[in-house]
C-alpha cells in the first residue's frame, strides 16, 4: 500500500504542477510539451486505479494524435501568443467562474452515485470485478460479441470520414516534380551520362 | 452470442452486408481503374442496389438480430425497399450528368452506397446506439457528396452548412438519448417502452430527453422549426445529389421517427403527440407560405418537401396503425413524385448546354417540349393533391387517420394549407402552358426521360393500382404495433 501511495503522490503532484506550467510557460511549444507530461501522469493515475485500458488509450489517442496535432498547429501557424496573452487579466474572473462551475459539476456527478445508490441498479451490463477480470479483457468480452454490430458500423463511419477527407482535399497537380523510384532505378549510364570529348584549348 | 444466434443475425441483416461488402469492392474497383472511372463504379453500385433490393423482396426474414439491436419486420422491409429504390434511381439519373458537377469521381457512387447502408441501419434500428450510428453513417456521407463539387462556391457552402447544422442536431439527439438512457437505464426500444409503462416511468427528465430526441430527428426530416438548412442545401448541392438527399434519406429519417415514437415511446403518446402536432402544423404553414415567393425551382422543391413532411407528420401524430400506414403510403408517393420532378429539373438545359433553374425559364415549355411539360404538370397536380392523381390519395389517408384519432383541428389546418399550396404548384403549370416561350430546351437524355415518364405514369395510374399497394402497406404497418 505504501508504494502505491508514493506513486500516487508523485503522479498527482507532477500532473498538477505541469498543468500549471501549461498555462504559465512563455513558449507555446513548451506548453504543449507540458500538456504531454500531464497526459502521461494522468495515464499513471489511471494505471494505479486499475483502469489500464483507459491509461493506454490516453497515451495513444491524446499523446499520439491530439498533442502531435497541437504541436503541428503551434509550429506551423504564425500565431502571436504574446498578443493573445495580453487579455489574461481581463478574462480572469470569467475563467475562474467557469472553473468553479466545472468543479461543481464534477462534484455533483461523482457525489450523485454515492448519494443515490439506486442509479447503479439501472445499469443493464454491470462491470465485472476488477480483481477477477481486467478491464481490457472485459471490454474485449463484449466489444466483439455483444457489440460487434456497432463495432463494424463504427468502422464504416471511419471509412467514410477517410474517403471524405480525400475526396474533398486531395488535388492531383499536373506540373510538380514527383519522385518515380522505378524510373530512377531503371536509369543506366547510357541514358544518364553524356560523354563529350573536349579538345584542349577550345571548350564547348 | 453463440454461433447460432450469430448466423441468424447475419441472415437477417444480409441486405446490409451486401451493401457494406459491395461498397468496399467498389472502392477497390475505383482505385485500381483510375481517377475517372465514375461511370463504371456507378453502374456497379446500381447492380449492388438491385441485388440488395431483390434479396429483400424475395427472401424476406423477420426477427431480432445482433442481440436485439437490429429488427427486421414488415415495416422495415417496405421502407428499405423504398430507400433502395430511391438511391438506385438517383444514381441512375446522375450517370448522364456526372461530368459538369465533378460527380464523375468514383467516390461519389461509393459514398451513395455507404449512405444507403446507413439508411438501412437506421430503418432497422431497434436500439438508440444503432439508430445513432446509422444516422451518422448516412449523414456523414451526405455532407461529403453535397460538397463534392468543391470548386463551386455554392456546393461547398451547402456541404459546410449541412455539416455544421447536422452536427448540432446530432449533438441534440445524443443529449436526448443520454437523458433517456439515464432515466430508463436502457437503450433498447422494447426495454425503454417496458420501463416507461411501469409505475413512475414517466418523469420530467425523460420528457426533456424525448423533446431533444424529437428535435434531432425533426432536423433530419427538415421539419419546422429545424428546416433552415433545407433551401440552401437543396439549391447549392449538385442537382443529382439533391435528388438523392430529397428521397432515400427522408424515407430513413421518417421511418426512424416512426419507430422511435411508436415502439419506444408509445406509453408517452400524449406527450409526443403535442410535439408532433405542433411540428406538423408549423411545417405545413411554412411549406405553403414560404414557397410562394421562390423563383428558383430547387428552392421551391425544398419548401415543398418541408410542407410534405408536415403532411406526413399529420399521419404519424394519430399514433394508430392507420396513421402509420398513411405515413408509409405518403412516403412511397412522395419519393416517386420527388424523383420525377428532379428528373425534369435535371433536364432543364438550353440547347447550348447552359443549365437553368429559374421558374421563369419554364415559360412556354408546353410548346417547346410538350412531353416534359405534361409530366411536370401531372407531378405538380399530384403534389398539390388534386384527384385522381397519386398525391391526392397520399393526403387523403393521412388526413383520414388524423380525423379518426379525433385530431380535427390538425386535419382542417392541413386541408387549408394544401389549398394554399395549390397556388405555387399551379403557378408552375400556368408558366409552362400560358406564358410565351423564352427558349428551346435541349432534348433530355434517355435515362431522365425514362425516370420522369415512369413517374408521371405512376401519378396517373395510381388510382388503378392503389388498392393492392394500400393492402400491402397496411400489413407492413401492422407489424409495428
Amino acid at each position: 500500500m505504501g508504494l502505491q501511495a508514493i506513486f500516487f503522490y508523485i503522479f498527482a503532484f507532477v500532473a498538477v504542477a505541469s498543468a500549471f506550467m501549461v498555462i504559465f510557460a512563455k513558449n507555446p511549444v513548451h506548453s504543449v510539451l507540458f500538456l504531454i507530461l500531464v497526459f502521461v501522469n494522468a495515464a499513471g493515475l489511471f494505471l494505479l486505479t486499475g483502469a489500464e485500458f483507459l491509461a493506454m488509450i490516453l497515451l495513444v489517442v491524446y499523446i499520439g494524435a491530439v498533442a502531435v496535432l497541437f504541436l503541428f498547429v503551434v509550429m506551423m501557424l504564425d500565431v502571436d501568443f504574446a498578443e493573445l496573452r495580453s487579455g489574461v487579466a481581463k478574462y480572469t474572473p470569467l475563467s475562474v467562474l467557469i472553473g468553479l462551475i466545472v468543479a461543481a459539476e464534477l462534484i455533483v456527478v461523482i457525489g450523485g452515485s454515492t448519494l443515490s445508490p439506486s442509479i447503479k441498479q439501472t445499469v443493464t451490463m454491470p462491470i465485472p470485478d476488477v480483481t477477477k477480470r481486467s478491464n481490457t479483457a472485459a471490454l474485449g468480452d463484449v466489444l466483439y460479441t455483444h457489440y460487434v454490430f456497432f463495432f463494424q458500423l463504427s468502422g464504416m463511419i471511419l471509412l467514410v470520414a477517410m474517403i471524405g477527407a480525400i475526396v474533398l482535399t486531395l488535388r492531383h497537380r499536373q506540373n510538380i516534380k514527383r519522385q518515380d523510384i522505378a524510373k530512377q532505378v531503371a536509369r543506366d549510364p547510357k541514358t544518364a551520362i553524356e560523354v563529350v570529348k573536349v579538345k584542349t584549348g577550345q571548350g564547348l | 452470442m453463440n454461433s447460432d444466434l450469430f448466423l441468424t443475425s447475419l441472415h437477417l441483416s444480409f441486405p446490409e452486408l451486401i451493401l457494406a461488402v459491395g461498397a468496399l469492392i467498389l472502392l477497390m474497383v475505383g482505385v485500381f481503374s483510375g481517377e475517372r472511372s465514375g461511370k463504371l463504379v456507378s453502374v456497379l453500385a446500381m447492380i449492388v442496389f438491385a441485388i440488395a433490393f431483390f434479396w429483400l423482396l424475395f427472401i424476406p426474414a423477420q426477427g431480432l438480430g445482433w442481440g436485439g439491436v437490429y429488427k427486421a419486420d414488415g415495416f422495415a422491409r417496405f421502407m428499405k425497399l423504398l430507400a433502395l429504390f430511391g438511391s438506385f434511381v438517383a444514381l441512375f439519373m446522375s450517370i448522364g450528368h456526372a461530368k459538369e458537377n465533378q460527380l464523375d469521381k468514383f467516390e461519389f457512387p461509393v459514398l451513395v452506397v455507404l449512405s444507403t447502408l446507413g439508411i438501412m441501419v437506421m430503418i432497422s434500428a431497434n436500439d438508440l446506439i444503432s439508430l445513432y450510428l446509422g444516422l451518422e453513417l448516412q449523414s456523414l456521407s451526405i455532407y461529403v457528396i453535397a460538397a463534392i463539387n468543391r470548386d463551386s462556391l455554392k456546393s461547398t457552402e451547402a456541404g459546410l452548412k449541412y455539416f455544421v447544422l447536422g452536427a448540432l442536431s446530432s449533438g441534440m439527439l445524443l443529449y436526448g438519448m443520454s437523458l433517456v438512457y439515464g432515466f430508463t437505464g436502457h437503450t433498447n426500444f422494447a426495454d425503454i417502452a417496458q420501463a416507461l409503462s411501469a409505475d413512475g416511468g414517466r418523469s420530467l427528465g425523460l420528457i426533456f430527453g424525448l423533446v431533444f430526441i424529437l428535435a434531432g430527428l425533426a432536423f433530419k426530416i427538415s421539419a419546422v422549426p429545424f428546416h433552415m438548412w433545407t433551401p440552401d442545401v437543396y439549391e447549392g448541392a449538385p442537382t443529382a445529389v439533391t435528388a438523392f438527399l430529397a428521397s432515400a434519406p427522408k424515407v430513413a429519417a421518417m421511418s426512424m421517427l416512426v419507430r422511435v415514437v411508436i415502439t419506444a415511446f408509445l406509453p408517452l403518446l400524449i406527450d409526443w403527440q403535442q410535439i408532433i402536432v405542433f411540428i406538423a402544423i408549423a411545417s405545413m404553414l411554412l411549406g405553403s407560405f414560404a414557397a410562394i415567393g421562390q423563383h428558383n425551382i430547387k428552392r421551391l422543391m425544398a419548401y415543398s418537401s418541408i410542407g410534405n413532411m408536415g403532411y406526413v407528420l399529420v399521419g404519424l401524430s394519430a399514433g394508430t396503425p392507420a396513421g402509420v400506414s398513411g405515413v408509409m403510403l405518403y412516403m412511397l408517393i412522395y419519393v416517386i413524385m420527388t424523383l420525377g420532378s428532379f428528373a425534369v429539373i435535371m433536364s432543364m438545359r438550353r440547347q447550348d448546354g447552359t443549365v437553368v433553374e429559374e421558374i421563369d425559364d419554364l415559360a412556354g415549355m408546353s410548346t417547346t417540349s410538350p412531353f416534359m411539360a405534361m409530366v411536370l404538370t401531372a407531378t405538380m397536380f399530384s403534389l398539390a393533391g388534386i384527384p385522381p392523381l397519386a398525391g391526392f390519395f397520399a393526403k387523403y389517408f393521412v388526413f383520414m387517420a388524423a380525423v379518426d384519432a379525433k385530431l380535427y383541428a390538425l386535419a382542417v389546418i392541413g386541408f387549408l394549407t394544401s389549398v394554399i399550396g395549390c397556388y405555387y404548384y399551379l403557378r408552375i403549370v400556368k408558366v409552362m402552358w400560358f406564358d410565351k416561350p423564352v427558349g428551346q430546351f435541349a432534348e433530355p437524355s434517355g435515362s431522365l426521360k425514362l425516370v420522369f415518364g415512369l413517374s408521371g405514369l405512376f401519378m396517373i395510374v395510381y388510382i388503378f393500382v392503389g388498392g393492392p399497394i394500400g393492402g400491402a402497406v397496411d400489413l407492413a404497418a401492422a407489424t409495428l404495433f
